[in-house]
């Protein structure tokens, strides 16, 4: 099977709606595919990769922690748009890490989370063979 | 609705509520299925309850032989050594087992 | 590439969000309620000149249930479902903003 090129673009707040965490069991289970994946997090989708999360409080599964398994499953393309931070107040500081083991340089421990500008996001997008919106 | 030691489980045998866990409900539910639980499938379970702990997911087959392989060897690495331990699947068998939810993507 | 819009600009961000992404060759398509932002409003500006270089696309079913049909903006191109799928035929990978 040839690869190709999946980019899931996230847009909302967690646990407002059901959409971040859907996406997020849509990539796990795709991941199973191994096509060359990669995640945008645009808008109120920036939330979802904040750091601090803490849902004891609303009875909900804190699915934040599961980002941190993305790398097990050689996702390590998380782009977040800068204008989304920034129009939020928020910056890269405000993300949570999130890493993964580069097979290629002796497992060394990388950072998947890529903060992007408005035209490289344009660019990546452009890529894409397939790009699925949640 | 079924229930293991007192522990209400769902049609397929999983716990219905995680926190009701015991060592004693695995070893119930691996006796139903005519297994005697060993130290090295306690190895398996204890890695899939922190695995859970720490990511809130089980983990996928592949994602769980990679990380046996790290941990406990090579030799342990490969599916046919966890399938040798939980026959219907390290998955499915081993995350009932180690009172997760079944895997996201485990059919 | 095809860019899709289904809510309305007065709703949510985006048909905003699209425009921030969109490079030059790409086209855009209303549907459902994002025709709303092909009616002739306080917010068609955000499309004039795209629509003007023939680069905006409705969906006209949408637009006449909505009763749409004349008040829409400048330049705005109709297309039905068969008109859809030549799009997205001619334009390649389609990224829908929800």
């Amino acid at each position: 099977m040839a690869t190709k090129k999946f980019m899931y673009l996230n847009r909302k707040a967690p646990y407002g709606t059901v959409y971040a965490l859907e996406s997020l069991e849509v990539v796990l289970i795709a991941a199973a595919f191994e096509q060359d994946v990669s995640l945008a997090f645009i808008d109120d989708g920036v939330y979802q990769i904040i750091a601090g999360q803490n849902t004891d409080g609303i009875g909900m599964k804190n699915f934040s922690k599961t980002y941190n398994a993305l790398g097990d499953y050689d996702i390590n393309k998380l782009y977040v748009s800068e204008q989304s931070l920034s129009e939020r107040g928020l910056s890269e500081a405000d993300i949570m890490p999130i890493v993964y083991e580069d097979e290629d340089d002796d497992w060394a421990e990388k950072s998947s989370i890529k903060i992007v500008s408005n035209a490289e996001l344009t660019k990546i997008m452009a890529e894409q063979d397939v790009c699925l919106s949640f | 609705m079924a229930d293991i030691l007192g522990a209400n489980v769902d049609e397929e045998g999983f716990l219905v509520d995680l926190s009701d866990w015991t060592k004693e409900i695995a070893v119930e539910m691996a006796k139903h299925d005519d297994i005697e639980l060993s130290d090295e499938h306690w190895d398996v379970i204890n890695f899939l309850r922190g695995y859970f702990e720490e990511y809130q997911i089980a983990p996928a087959v592949r994602v769980l032989t990679k990380a046996i392989g790290k941990q406990f060897g090579k030799e342990k690495g490969n599916s046919k050594y966890l399938y040798s331990l939980f026959p219907y699947g390290p998955g499915k068998q081993g995350c009932r087992f180690a009172g997760l939810p079944k895997p996201t993507g485990c059919i | 590439m095809l860019h899709t819009v289904n809510k309305s600009s007065f709703e949510r961000n985006s048909l905003q969000s699209c425009l921030d992404i969109i490079d030059e060759k790409s086209v855009i398509l209303l549907l459902e309620d994002g025709v709303i932002c092909a009616a002739d409003n306080t917010k068609s500006s955000m499309l004039a000149q795209l629509a003007a270089d023939g680069k905006v696309f409705a969906l006209k079913g949408d637009v006449e249930a909505r009763g749409i049909s004349a008040k829409l903006a400048e330049n705005i191109q109709l297309v039905d479902y068969s008109g859809f799928v030549d799009l997205v035929v001619e334009h390649g990978t389609a990224v829908s903003w929800l």
